[in-house]
């Protein structure tokens, strides 16, 4: 009963393979998806609503359908993933770079969401407060703007990097399911369930992905409740 | 000297004003919705008029005419507003030292000690906004706007949220910034009353244009 509870070597690769390609991804898409939101948040300019449904794109596709144009843009026939490989000798269609890339573009759109939202919630006479004394719109930005805007941030982190473990259609169509490199849990979690006598081992990752969930939900909870704190919002 | 001449129209709404200051301190005096918080977003730089010039001791600020429009952060115009705008996440230390860092220190008029001493708010640095009364907050929204050395100060109704009690408390404060601190102010209210304690030299604004 206790080798239950054991976790196996193969189940820590897939586990790390996931925490990394989750890391990555919110790497990629914390500063330009910060940007976005912010556009679209305090700008106003021709093609912001065109902007918005792009950005939002993947939320309602299936997410075959942005597998398979990433597939059609960096396969090594693709338009850029050609331009890649004969420039460079270098792919990213079937590598785990891939699967960061495919889950960039999924979790993309949530990050924008969060992070927009918190800034709307940003009182714009704080900002003007802030110019009047001297500072630099880039300065109140990173000053005023996102202090204040941290805790839907976090949030905002917090949903891309679960979208990014869970990452399954996207992933699946542009990199393939290959063992120690495109293999993440649920990919992990799919393929058990096709192979006999692999109801086990799928349950053992299932709880495993539930647990990974739960913990992110919670750390996510306990940070946001810091930054609230740190803002002068108290929860009490 | 201030010299403020500005045209702005809205569909409901039209600013047409002419005036030179030259008094230390003035006040502008007008009902809700004359146009008073218009001016001075104007000459912040919050709001940009049709067209119009505005000039501070001979420099320019804005021109429509030449193409000049200089930005709010390099106006150099202290702003004190009614809701106080503190930043909610910084301590009144570090919400009062905000300007410094961008401010040259030969161009530092004040320290910080010295403001807070001459705003009894001293004992509060430590404290964030959300711990304050609503008098301490517009203290220290005085006293972050003295520190970034500007050279012209605007306070856009600094009372008009505060109870009879608290207003009293503040009054002497803002009289004392008037009288001892070399700063040129407008001080905007719809309150005769109060501005009556600060200045003598009133303008009147209604409906968007300077009675006389």
């Amino acid at each position: 009963m206790l080798d239950f509870f054991r976790i196996t070597s193969s189940e820590i690769t897939i586990l790390l393979l996931s925490l990394k390609v989750a890391l990555f991804c919110i790497a990629l898409i914390l500063v330009p998806a910060t940007a976005v939101a912010w556009l679209l948040a305090r700008k106003t300019f021709w093609g912001k609503s065109l902007l918005d449904s792009l950005v939002h794109l993947p939320l309602v596709l299936p997410p075959v359908v942005p597998g398979f144009l990433l597939l059609l843009l960096f396969g090594n026939q693709g338009f850029i993933g050609k331009f890649l490989h004969e420039s460079f000798g270098f792919s990213i269609a079937f590598t785990w770079m891939g699967a960061v890339v495919a889950s960039a573009v999924m979790a993309f759109p949530l990050m924008v969401r969060s992070a927009r939202l918190a800034i709307t919630q940003v009182d714009k006479g704080l900002e003007i407060a802030a110019q009047s004394l001297g500072a630099h719109p880039l300065r109140v930005f990173f000053t005023i703007t996102l202090p204040l805007a941290m805790p839907g941030m976090i949030t905002g982190l917090i949903l891309a990097f679960s979208r990014s473990m869970g990452e399954f259609g996207a992933t699946i169509t542009f990199v393939g399911n290959i063992e120690n490199e495109t293999r993440t849990l649920p990919l992990a979690i799919y393929s058990y369930t096709q192979t006999p006598d692999g109801d086990v081992a799928a349950l053992r990752l299932a709880i495993l992905s539930m647990a990974l969930a739960l913990g992110a939900l919670m750390i996510s909870d306990k940070l946001e409740r810091k930054a609230q704190r740190q803002i002068g919002h108290s929860h009490d | 000297m201030i010299e403020i001449q500005a045209h702005h129209k809205r569909p409901h709404f039209e600013l047409d004003v002419a005036l030179q200051l030259s008094h230390k301190v003035t006040a502008l005096f007008g009902p809700s919705g004359a146009g008073k918080s218009t001016l001075l977003g104007i000459i912040a730089g919050i709001i940009k008029p049709d067209n119009g010039r505005i000039m501070i001791n001979g420099e320019c600020l804005f021109d429509s005419k030449q193409h000049i429009n200089k930005p709010i952060f390099e106006r150099r115009i202290g702003l004190v507003f009614q809701d106080g705008r503190l930043f909610p996440h910084l301590t009144v230390e570090h919400n009062l030292d905000y300007a410094l860092r961008f401010i040259p220190p030969d161009r530092q008029q004040f320290n910080l000690n010295q403001i807070a001493s001459l705003l009894e708010i001293s004992h509060l640095l430590k404290q964030r906004p959300h711990q304050l009364s609503g008098g301490e907050k517009q203290r220290v929204a005085l006293g972050r706007a003295l520190l970034s050395s500007p050279r012209l100060l605007m306070l856009d109704e600094p009372l008009a949220s505060l109870d009879d009690r608290l207003k009293n408390q503040i009054l002497p404060f803002l009289k004392l910034v008037a009288n001892e601190v070399n700063i040129p102010m407008i001080y905007i209210s719809h309150s005769r009353d109060e501005i009556m304690q600060i200045t003598s030299n009133i303008v009147n604004i209604e409906n968007g244009k300077i009675k006389t």
